[in-house]
């Protein structure tokens, strides 16, 4: 056991030696470094093809694009938003499945059941629609604390799947069908048969959110959301607005979960209330507390994991939900954090005025 | 509609209301009391609760062994041998979930708290080399197999990984419980009496009508679950009111370190909670399965939700409050889906919850197992 914690070391090092490496890279460099990495990512598609990469990124029993986008391209989007909530804010939602419903309702409403506008200007629209449904729900339960609010999410999350479920107007159980796809741009065709487009689609979208949480991440915004996580009371005597930027959190989580709903109906074509039953949001969660809630990357990843691995280990699908479970307690055991915990910040201008220690987790 | 079937459809749904809203308030303590001690959302308490249900059937059928009637049906007991059976149920449905219930605490939240033990270290080893085992085979017997000759090296660097003892993040423990709520329902889904199907068996108590009153005929399994019920809540009360063990569990929810420093085994305390909670869940587990006869292995999930409800509407970590909560829960859903259909059901319960939680944030009787309200 001792070779693998000197394995783990070693690996550990390595990413250091990497690290400093690219920082040390010319401007020039690194950014043909990030356009490689992204080309990389859009050909994700052929990945099985290459040699030993497509032995271990294969999945077998469904097509790999198809996994892709109806998976990985949704848990990864959904990862990013509830990682707001969760992970910046420190506002544990359990029904985040609600918001991700309430973007696809509206992209079928709008573009088969009541209207047949077209999928890009109802885009918009859904995730306008599902940021309104965050402030909903937000301005009265963001004043309880903690596990009650847990619990007030889980019931918005049912609440919208029985609604969905027993409205005419929403298509009842029949769920909604014929949804309007994206435009098909040029040789881009978002047909029913080829899941690349939608893929690309996606991960634009996914490149677009991490963008913009970026940016929110570093503004005032970010450090009052990490002032809250860290200590709510500490927070608002500091004079920040609490419940004000838990709503933010709140409407934004609300707004990427709402778009990858869009996106899933846009996809899909048919949607119906069993597309969004509660246990969905439970997996939501897990992916953001998996991969590290708090980094947007460890979300991404764990959005990855929770996506990608039931389909690669396809020889025991029966079992897959037990190994999920289980893989779920262990790594809380051996790893509370996540796989990418979050980076606290260690040149805080005050530990470094006395004396540069890094600031204690 | 005439007024007296009105006041008749009344009365019976407050008596089924009243005791569902029992198994409710059962469940309820279990997430009452582990949250009042540890600050943790036990999430995979409604699947103890699922297991129970389970115990108390295979007890019925296997164990006891009751042969079929010629027309097909299986005979009613009566009598001593009725109550024989019942009690004998009950304690197999307790003992289990509460053997269950430590286990869980043990394997799931232990090691999180910073000082797991061998047990939990073996029992996470033992699931680890389990799943390592899958990905080359998907045979349940060479797959236990191989996770048993896995356990001993991996439990090995597991102990010595405990012994660091770090604690973890509040989510951390949440997400364990969720892990181990979705492992615990799939296993019985997986390798249960009847998989994933209803699993239903023979009834053993004749439902007939105990008496009437206000116009409505009350039947006996709604009155041994109502009574039942009550009666096992007051034992609880008392447990913790009255006894040493049951002090210890007030001490260390009002305040763990200085129940610490003042002798208190906090370590025991918690595997008492937890083992309380099982019980109770054991016993509304035997409850439910004296009325509805059958389980299923993801049954845990929404009455575990609609438990923790009630808790929170009553006041979460107060055991009162646990009751008040089940109570108004079952009727309100009750009374809600007989005027708006019951497809709404659980979205009134909710709707409740909310309203309730907006004027009276810590529930109706707000939040104390340490305090005096108990």
């Amino acid at each position: 056991m001792s070779q693998l914690s000197d394995l783990w070391k070693r690996l550990q090092s390595l990413s250091a030696d990497v690290q400093v490496r690219w920082k040390s890279m010319s401007h020039v460099q690194r950014l043909s470094g990030y356009v490689l990495a992204v080309l990389a990512l859009y050909l994700a598609p052929w990945w099985p093809k290459i040699p030993a990469v497509g032995w271990l990124v294969n999945t077998p029993g469904t097509q790999f694009s198809t996994v892709l986008n109806d998976q990985v391209i949704i848990f990864v989007l959904v990862a990013l938003g509830l990682n707001v909530v969760v992970g910046l804010a420190g506002l544990l939602d359990l029904g985040y499945v609600g918001f991700y419903a309430v973007g696809a309702y509206v992209v079928g409403v709008l573009t088969s059941q009541h209207a047949s506008l077209p999928w890009l200007v109802v885009l918009p629209i859904a995730v306008v629609v599902s940021m309104l449904f965050g402030v909903i729900l937000g301005t009265p339960t963001l004043r309880l604390r903690g596990d009650y609010l847990a619990i007030v999410t889980l019931g918005f999350g049912e609440i919208i799947r029985i609604s969905a479920k027993n409205l005419d107007w929403l298509g009842a159980s029949r769920g909604i069908s014929d949804i309007g796809r994206p435009p098909s741009i040029g040789p881009l065709k978002f047909g029913v048969i080829d899941p690349k487009p939608y893929y690309w689609l996606g991960l634009t979208l996914v490149f677009l959110v991490v963008f913009c949480l970026h940016r929110l991440e570093e503004s005032r915004v970010g450090r009052a959301w990490t002032a809250i996580r860290e200590d709510e009371d500490a927070a608002e005597l500091m004079g920040v607005n609490t419940f004000k930027f838990k709503l933010w959190a709140f409407a934004i989580g609300a707004a990427v979960g709402g778009l990858a709903g869009a996106h899933y109906a846009g996809k899909v074509g048919f949607i119906s209330p069993d597309n969004f039953p509660l246990q969905l949001s439970i997996l939501f969660l897990a992916a953001v507390v998996l991969g590290g809630s708090g980094n947007m990357y460890g979300a991404i990843l764990g959005g990855i994991m929770v996506a990608w691995l039931p389909e690669r280990f396809r020889n025991f699908t029966d079992k897959r939900v037990l190994v999920f479970g289980i893989a779920l307690v262990l790594v809380m055991v051996f790893r509370p954090e996540g796989l990418l915990p979050r980076r606290v910040r260690t040149k805080s201008p005050m530990k470094s005025a006395s004396g540069g220690q890094e600031v204690a987790q | 509609m005439p007024d007296w079937l009105i006041i008749r459809i009344f009365w019976d749904l407050t008596v089924t209301g009243l005791a569902l809203g029992s198994i409710y308030a059962l469940v309820a303590l279990g997430y009452t009391l582990v949250y009042g001690v540890l600050r943790l959302i036990n999430f995979a308490h409604s699947e103890i609760f699922m297991v129970g249900t389970f115990s108390a059937l295979i007890a019925s059928t296997q164990l006891l062994n009751i042969p079929m009637l010629e027309d097909g049906n299986y005979p009613y007991r009566t009598g001593a041998a009725l109550v024989f059976f019942l009690v004998f149920i009950l304690l197999a449905a307790m003992f289990i979930s509460g053997v269950g219930a430590i286990a869980l605490e043990r394997i799931a939240y232990r090691p999180l708290r910073g000082n797991g033990d061998a047990f939990g270290a073996i029992a996470l080893a033992f699931l680890t080399s389990f799943v390592i085992g899958l990905i080359f085979v998907n045979e349940t017997k060479a797959n236990l197999i191989i996770a048993c000759v896995g356990t001993a090296p991996i439990s090995y660097s597991y102990l010595r990984f405990f012994k660091k003892g770090k604690k973890a993040p509040r989510l951390a423990f949440l997400i364990s419980a969720i892990g181990a709520s979705t492992a615990i329902a799939e296993a019985v889904g997986i390798w249960g009496p009847n998989r994933r199907e209803q699993y239903q068996t023979p009834r053993i108590l004749e439902k007939k009508v105990l008496f009437s009153a206000l116009g409505t005929d009350v039947r006996i399994d709604y009155v041994i679950v109502i009574v039942g019920a009550l009666l096992m809540m007051t034992a609880l009360t008392l447990f913790v009111n009255k006894t040493k063990l049951g002090r210890g569990v007030r001490a260390v929810a009002q305040d763990a370190e200085t129940a610490r420093i003042l002798g208190v085994n906090v370590d025991l305390i918690i595997v008492v909670t937890f083992a309380l909670g099982g019980v109770m869940a054991g016993g509304a587990a035997m409850l439910f399965t004296m009325v509805y006869d059958q389980s299923r292995f993801n049954i845990g999930f929404i009455l575990g939700v609609k438990s923790f409800t009630a808790a929170v509407l009553g006041g979460i970590g107060n055991l009162k409050g646990a009751l008040l909560g089940g109570f108004m829960l079952g009727l309100v859903e009750n009374y809600g889906s007989a005027l708006f259909g019951g497809q709404w059901k659980d979205v009134i319960a909710f709707v409740v919850l909310l309203v309730v939680l907006m004027v009276r944030p810590t529930g109706i009787l707000g939040e104390s197992l340490g305090r005096a309200r108990v």
